[in-house]
């Protein structure tokens, strides 16, 4: 039990001191998770909503795919990532393994199919005669697509909390694409993994505690734009 | 809400430029990258956390320290992917300068590997003569034994000794692979009261922050030396890597001032050093 307390007041000391390091890797988090839970949501809602919205043979299929995708496993992600950006491999030449770029990248990989799949969920949720109604209001095609995206925003915004929490919480795939670098792809994740393997439990608890208040603090500001009252 | 949809490409906008400076931040210092595949003992212990930042400031070269076992380490090696290695895996690492992965092979300096179990000893193997007699006593009675299993420089020193023992533990109940790095295997050995064998730097580290409740059971014997080379990646088979900083790592590492921060490091936290300094000694005066 000691160490538990130890680790909280180790982690109080840190956010209150700023300890540089503990921030920059916090930060580092916070970007890479933050941009491919962003690059997710380009990509898995545009695709998403054309899927749902429009239908042609092997739709099933393709959903299928989508959500198994959902589940991924971040170290095959994590290996596959890596195969692809060896130096040596197809996109060696971009000398992207070990940085934090190859991190967002499997991220993304990871959080895509998650925001894809709610999104297409979402989307076919939406009453049918929703679309009819739109169009017959006047609506442009973008108009419809807006419309209609606005109207699904609950879940949606509960695909992007999850896609977000899937990757800001992964260790498997950042720190074989990553290598756990210190001071430049070091992460929250691959730090605590780290820290425990020193024998720094105190550390690495502090760590968990700084992850679980960003999860924390980034859920809460989505749920709070997701359960705002809808304009009418 | 629209007001919030409104503000979104803004983000957008921001995100976009931070990846475009991570990115390109990346591809700028992409030629004085360098990657060092090393052994999860040099990291854990925190001997690269005090060398690694004097050698970049001395010679500009950014260093990627990937820590994994030797074997691994060997492995990418092998395939081009680290620029060069430090590891502690004598036989494995003669086989791999044989094929023609690496060059310029140099002893930088060694510890200890000991035998340690719960303070119990179910098999009463506290002060005994060889390693070998000991795990032949573990093996007697079916006393649990951890093994990292991960063709580390430790899993394959343990393997030797097993031979050593004659004793094939493969499939044994007693006989456990945790597939984790020396610290986290041994808190498993820690919690589940086992016998393993760890290097001696890994072990005063762990212990004095853990407190893991195991204890030297056997140490001292030339077998149980632990050396460190550090080998560069053949440039010739390899024309991607980066063997200039590689060589200047390897010359570093093996440099005056190098050895003797070494020879200190540890010394004031453990009450004795970690690593001892060998750079320019022949193997053989080790006793090997």
């Amino acid at each position: 039990m000691d160490v538990i307390l130890e680790g909280f007041t180790k982690a109080a000391q840190l956010l209150a001191s700023l300890d540089r390091e503990v921030l920059g890797i916090a930060l580092l988090s916070l970007k890479v998770s933050g941009l491919a839970t962003l690059f997710s949501l380009l990509i898995g809602l545009s695709i998403g909503t054309l899927v749902a919205l429009t239908s042609f043979p092997g739709k099933k299929i393709l959903v299928s795919v989508v959500n198994t995708g959902m589940g991924l496993p971040p170290v095959v992600v994590g290996l596959f990532v890596s195969i692809m950006l060896w130096r040596n491999g197809p996109l060696g030449y971009l000398e992207l393994l070990y940085t934090p770029t190859a991190i967002v990248i499997a991220q993304t990989v990871i959080a895509t199919p998650i925001v894809m799949g709610v999104t297409i969920g979402a989307m076919q949720n939406l009453p049918a005669n929703l679309r009819l109604q739109i169009l017959a209001l006047g609506a442009t095609r973008v108009q419809l697509v807006w419309m209609l995206i606005k109207e699904a925003r609950l879940p949606l915004m509960a695909g992007v909390m999850a896609g977000f929490g899937g990757v800001i919480s992964e260790v498997g795939a950042s720190i074989m694409v990553g290598g756990n670098v210190r001071g430049y792809t070091r992460v929250l994740t691959t730090a605590t993994v780290m820290e425990t393997g020193r024998g720094n439990f105190d550390m690495a608890i502090a760590l968990s505690v700084i992850l679980l208040l960003f999860c924390f603090a980034v859920n809460y500001i989505l749920t709070y734009i997701q359960q705002r009252e809808r304009p009418r | 809400m629209t007001r919030i949809f409104r503000m979104l490409p803004l983000f957008v906008a921001l995100f976009l430029l931070s990846a475009v400076a991570t990115v390109s931040t990346g591809w700028a210092a992409e030629h004085k990258n360098l990657i060092l595949a090393t052994t999860t003992s040099t990291q854990d212990s925190g001997l690269l956390d005090v060398l690694i930042p004097i050698f970049e400031k001395q010679t500009g070269y950014f260093v990627k320290t990937i820590s994994v076992g030797s074997g691994q380490a060997m492995k990418m090696g092998e395939k081009g992917e680290a620029d060069v290695l430090l590891v502690h895996s004598p036989d494995a690492e003669k086989k791999f300068m044989a094929d023609g992965f690496g060059v310029n092979r140099k002893l930088v300096m060694h510890n200890d590997f000991i035998l340690l179990g719960p303070a119990n000893d179910p098999a009463k193997i506290r002060g005994a003569k060889t390693a070998a007699d000991a795990i032949k006593s573990i093996a007697k009675a079916n006393a649990l034994w951890l093994s990292r299993g991960d063709n580390s420089g430790t899993h394959a020193k343990e393997k030797g000794l097993f031979k050593a023992a004659a004793i094939n533990p493969e499939g044994q109940k007693w006989f456990q692979q945790t597939g984790l790095g020396m610290g986290e295997t041994l808190n498993v050995a820690a919690e589940k009261k086992g016998y393993l064998l760890a290097d001696r730097g890994t072990y005063l580290a762990l212990n004095k922050k853990a407190h893991l409740g195991l204890e030297i059971m056997v140490q001292g014997e030339p077998k149980l030396l632990n050396v460190y080379h550090v080998i560069e990646v053949n440039p010739a088979k390899w024309p991607k890597v980066n063997n200039a900083g590689a060589k200047a790592f390897a010359d570093f590492m093996v440099s005056k001032k190098t050895q003797e921060i070494i020879s200190t490091f540890g010394k004031k936290e453990f009450g004795s050093p970690l690593f001892f300094p060998d750079a320019g000694k022949k193997p053989e005066s080790l006793g090997l």
